[in-house]
């Protein structure tokens, strides 16, 4: 099935390139704040884009149901741990970042 | 199989060479946290992939490997942020 691998084929080329993209905002970002908003959304893109790439080739729906189960684990995941993170940091008084300072 | 499982988990791998880079650099505790988080949504991906290598996906653990990982990734950001981050000695002044 000519189609399905290439559908295949462009999922997980476009989960790698959300990956890139995730760690380029985790390197470049200024502070905590939106670098846990570039590790919480893309990266979960990037992961969900290449599960689905595999469960378009996966041999049964069993299996393909196992794949797809991984994702909202990881989306609930980041979800919890952005929260916790951010919250924690605003208590101990970490000053978001901005450009221009008043 | 589509040959693009190898090239792929090897991007994710340069991907977590590279974040390295943010727990060298700092400058907080969570700073150093989210790179490990990082490790653990794109160990997620590898898993998978690696699964997928060669064909064969019938008796594979790697899926199941994944799940668990998925399981636990929630824990170490948890404890770090009710536990181990107490102060923010070293926000100030770091380099960003």
């Amino acid at each position: 099935m000519p189609l399905l691998e290439f559908a295949s084929g462009a999922f997980l080329v476009a989960g790698a390139f959300f990956y890139v993209v995730g760690t380029v905002g985790l390197l470049r970002f200024p502070d905590i704040y939106t670098r846990l908003h570039a590790l919480a959304k893309v990266d979960n893109l990037g992961l969900g884009c290449i599960l689905a790439g595999l469960a378009l080739q996966a041999d049964s729906a069993a299996q393909a149901a196992k794949l797809m189960l991984i994702w909202p684990l990881a989306l609930v995941a980041s979800a919890v741990i952005g929260y916790i993170i951010a919250s924690r940091a605003n208590t101990l008084g970490v000053k978001p970042w901005q450009q221009y300072k008043p | 199989m589509t040959g693009l499982e190898l090239p792929i988990a090897f991007v994710l791998l340069v991907n977590l060479a590279a974040s390295l880079l943010r727990v060298m650099r700092g400058p907080t505790d969570a700073d150093r946290l989210l790179a490990t988080l990082l490790f653990g949504t794109t160990g997620i991906g590898i898993l998978v992939l690696l699964a997928f290598v060669g064909g064969g996906t019938a008796h594979t653990p790697f899926i199941d490997v994944a799940l668990t990982l998925a399981l636990l990734a929630t824990i170490s950001g948890i404890a770090f942020a009710r536990r181990a981050w107490q102060n923010t000695a070293g926000d100030q002044g770091g380099k960003r």
